[in-house]
């Protein structure tokens, strides 16, 4: 964490948080609103953890509004990390810029930097399409291509030039039954994605993303378009990558977060406001607002 | 608190009933009857085209009037009108033996006439020339020799020997026609490859002289070859030429008809429905496959449906890259400014353009500025010793040029309206597995929006299909017998002139010396050329929908 920067309360030494409960909910989220500055309350657990992704003073303005304000927060390896916060507080946003999707977006533009793995996302000098390589991502709402599911799960490689037969059979393999598909698909794998349902096109997605072993996952409320059941089977599939991939969840269920994640970010207009485990951010977390916002009493 | 929220304000009245604007009834009368209007033009329109032009070919009877003044007419009833307050009734009658009455029809007041009868031997005859011909079979010839006497004898020998001379008779054509055509193409360009041997090198004597060696080789063999061919024209033509039909017309006039002459005789009178069935079906398949005879009024139209289904097809392929790659920049790839806008608006209007100017466009541009510079470079052998132009003049290739710059608007639009079709979602989920930009267009977003460009296509194709002024200036002729794609080698001449079927609907109707009898020939003409339509868009509706169930159908 050698380029933090931000102060926060925390006592590093306890990971407890110091004696700050003073503030009533709304002052500090009114502060927000304001546009005045507050810091964010980071856990000193999560500063102990070994980062995958380093997002660091990251500023991001569409046009003159600026969406993200200086957010700096370390994205633990392999563990499953929720991003939570009313609508519009920055959430997808800060998702897309991992993998530098919002370069689509023309009157983007940013100040700071995050790192995978030590690279510089932002570094001029860093291929963005090497990079996306790198990361696999799930949006909203299910997207799959108009190919068959084979040529869906092995999209990446195929456009990395990989036609070798063995291999993308294998890869197919072991992505679908990563993603809990396989006995699904495994005697359609030539029919085309766009007839399974909903929730196992959600699965196909999930399974494209992990078929590039990337570095870090990045799910984009991957349940929000879904059904219940369908709803259940993502979260458990999620459940069984904790532990073998990076996973950067947003959502806006609180249970999904509390039942996912093993941290959690709450952030609100732009802004980091508590970020620590996920246990604690539930149960006793430093903030109020915090606490106010995952009981559902604002947001 | 609430009452803070939603302060208290005054009642607004309401009227006891919902109004009938509100209720929205008569706008479902007023939506509906416009489509009704629409739609019962569209079908009155195809409805009437597809009547008159199937009824065409059906054998009407020949009527035989009396006149009170004297004398008999023999004809088919093309009109009637019935009486009013200036003249009469009468009644229009297809007297045809133009060359013996000067009149291929004639109006006979009722009054006038005082006995109707269909006698069974009137026969109705199409002639290669002259037009229709009408009259009674009194003897069969064959040079001095009678075969044949009386209607009934007459017909059966008739229908023994019509098949065999006909036969003769187009053999004959053939051999006139593609054999020698081909053995004159030959010649020509054997001596064109002198002209070409001067031009290329003036002082390369030698291979000048083998140039004019090999023509004396190639014009001794087409002499051997023509004299094979006049000698098996001249004996089919021999074989055929004593036989005759001698016919007594309705005004006691004989006349005696070479048998090779007849295309096809029927009578109307005795025929059954088989029969009848028989003759029209016979008459839709010269119409089908065969050449056009009389100056497009009567016979096929074969080279015109050719030449509307190669030159739309060959403006299909050439208008769908041009306009996909473009409407992909556009979506794609350019920014969005003012320049972008600019770009756009111009596209739109250039879809108003009157076509006639991309006629005149295509003409000055494609034939005398791009084409003479082809002939230029590699034609120009013809140019100096035939002052004839190859591609400087117009041509299938240009015509199906012209028209795909006329139609790129559309495919344009229409493309770009397929591209925006496709999900965002579906291009990040691309860029999101590491794909770039073209990896991303080429496979996702083409194929997803394959079916929105197989629609601009449709559209295109329609419209180009039923063009005719820009075909006028740059390449259709009122006669081009020549396929544009045929059995000769290099088997495709973007080069040559061709028919067109929307061009022979104004040709027949209005440049044709016999009007009235070529007013059925128009709406079949007409006929052919929707149904054509239709076939294509029909296939290509059918590739889309096929397209769609692959690459668009979701399903949640």
């Amino acid at each position: 964490m050698q380029a933090r920067t931000e102060p926060h309360r925390d006592d590093p030494a306890t990971g407890r948080p110091g004696d700050q409960r003073h503030a009533a909910p709304a002052d500090r989220l009114l502060a927000v609103a304001a546009g005045q500055d507050v810091p964010a309350e980071v856990h000193a657990v999560v500063l102990q953890e070994v980062p995958v992704l380093e997002i660091d003073r990251f500023n991001l303005w569409y046009g003159a509004k600026q969406a993200l304000h200086r957010i700096t927060m370390p994205i633990p390896h392999n563990k499953v990390t929720a991003l939570v916060g009313p609508s519009g507080c920055g959430k997808s946003t800060l998702l897309r810029s991992v993998n530098r999707l919002n370069d689509l977006v023309q009157s983007v533009r940013i100040t700071g930097d995050m790192r995978l793995n030590g690279d510089s996302i932002y570094d001029p000098r860093m291929d963005v399409i090497d990079l996306r390589k790198r990361m696999g991502m799930v949006f909203q709402k299910p997207n799959p291509f108009p190919m068959s599911i084979y040529e869906n799960v092995v999209y990446s490689l195929r456009i990395d030039g990989e036609n070798s037969r063995p291999v993308l059979d294998e890869v197919c393999e072991l992505s679908l039954r990563g993603a809990a598909l396989w006995d699904e698909v495994k005697d359609r794998l030539h029919d085309s994605a766009l007839g399974l349902s909903g929730g196992q096109q959600q699965r196909l997605c999930i399974a494209r993303a992990i078929a590039a072993e990337p570095e870090v996952l990045l799910l984009d409320e991957p349940c929000s378009a879904l059904d219940p059941i369908a709803t259940g089977k993502v979260e458990d599939l999620i459940q069984e990558l904790r532990g073998r991939y990076s996973v950067l969840i947003v959502t806006h269920n609180m249970q999904q977060a509390s039942r996912t994640s093993d941290y959690t970010a709450f952030m609100y207009l732009g802004r980091l406001i508590e970020y620590g485990p996920t246990t604690d951010i539930f149960t006793k977390p430093v903030l109020r607002e915090t606490e106010a916002y995952v009981t559902g009493r604002f947001g | 608190m609430i009452s803070e929220r939603f302060p208290a304000r005054p009642r607004r009245l309401r009227s006891a009933h919902s109004s009938l604007a509100a209720q929205g009834e008569p706008w479902v009368w007023v939506t509906a009857g416009s489509l009704a209007t629409a739609i019962a033009m569209i079908v009155g329109l195809l409805g009437y085209i597809a009547w008159r032009g199937a009824g065409t070919f059906w054998p009407v009877p020949l009527e035989l009037v009396t006149l009170r003044a004297g004398g008999e007419t023999l004809g088919e009833v093309a009109d009637r009108e019935s009486a009013d307050d200036d003249q009469p009734a009468r009644r229009l009658l297809r007297v045809a033996n133009f060359e013996l009455s000067g009149k291929h029809f004639e109006w006979f007041d009722e009054p006038a006439i005082t006995a109707t009868s269909r006698p069974e031997w009137a026969t109705a005859v199409e002639r290669l020339e002259g037009g229709r011909f009408h009259g009674f079979p009194t003897r069969l010839l064959h040079g001095d020799e009678i075969v044949a006497q009386g209607p009934a004898a007459v017909w059966q020998a008739f229908e023994r020997e019509h098949p065999r001379v006909r036969s003769r008779f187009r053999r004959a054509l053939r051999l006139d026609r593609g054999d020698r055509g081909d053995l004159q193409g030959e010649l020509r360009a054997a001596r064109l490859a002198v002209v070409q041997a001067g031009l290329d090198a003036p002082a390369d004597k030698a291979r000048q002289a083998a140039a004019r060696e090999a023509e004396q080789r190639v014009a001794a063999r087409v002499a051997a070859a023509a004299e094979r061919i006049d000698a098996e024209t001249t004996r089919l033509r021999g074989e055929n030429a004593g036989w005759a039909v001698e016919f007594r017309t309705a005004a006691d006039e004989t006349v005696v008809m070479p048998l090779d002459q007849i295309v096809r005789a029927w009578q109307p009178n005795r025929l059954s429905l088989a029969g009848k069935f028989g003759v029209y079906l016979s008459r839709w398949g010269e119409f089908l496959g065969d050449d056009p005879r009389e100056a497009n009024s009567a016979g096929g139209v074969f080279p015109a449906i050719w030449g509307t289904v190669a030159m739309t097809l060959i403006m299909a392929l050439l208008v769908a890259p041009f306009g996909v790659l473009a409407a992909l920049y556009l979506k794609e790839y350019a920014g969005r400014g003012p320049i972008t806008t600019a770009v756009r608006v111009a596209i739109n209007n250039l879809a108003g353009v009157p076509s006639i100017v991309y006629g005149a466009f295509g003409l000055g541009f494609f034939c005398y500025g791009v084409g003479a510079g082809i002939d230029e470079l590699f034609f120009k052998a013809s140019l100096v010793a035939d002052s004839q132009p190859t591609f400087g003049t117009g041509g299938l290739l240009w015509a199906a040029l012209t028209l795909a710059l006329l139609t790129l608007p559309v495919v344009i639009v229409a493309t770009e309206e397929a591209l925006a079709a496709v999900p965002n979602s579906m291009r990040e989920g691309s860029y999101a597995c590491g794909a770039g930009k073209w990896q991303t267009i080429r496979r996702i977003v083409l194929p997803r929006a394959l079916p929105g460009i197989m629609t601009g296509l449709i559209l295109a194709m329609a419209r180009g299909a039923g063009e005719v002024a820009p075909l006028m200036l740059v390449g259709v002729k009122k006669l081009a017998l020549d396929l544009p794609i045929d059995g000769s080698f290099p088997f495709v001449h973007p080069e040559r002139e061709f028919m067109h079927l929307a061009y022979l609907i104004y040709d027949v109707g209005f440049q044709s010396p016999n009007a009235q009898a070529a007013q059925p020939m128009v709406f079949t003409i007409t006929f052919l050329l929707v149904t054509i339509i239709a076939l294509l868009n029909v296939t290509a509706i059918w590739i889309r929908s096929r397209l769609r169930k692959r690459f668009v159908a979701q399903q949640f």
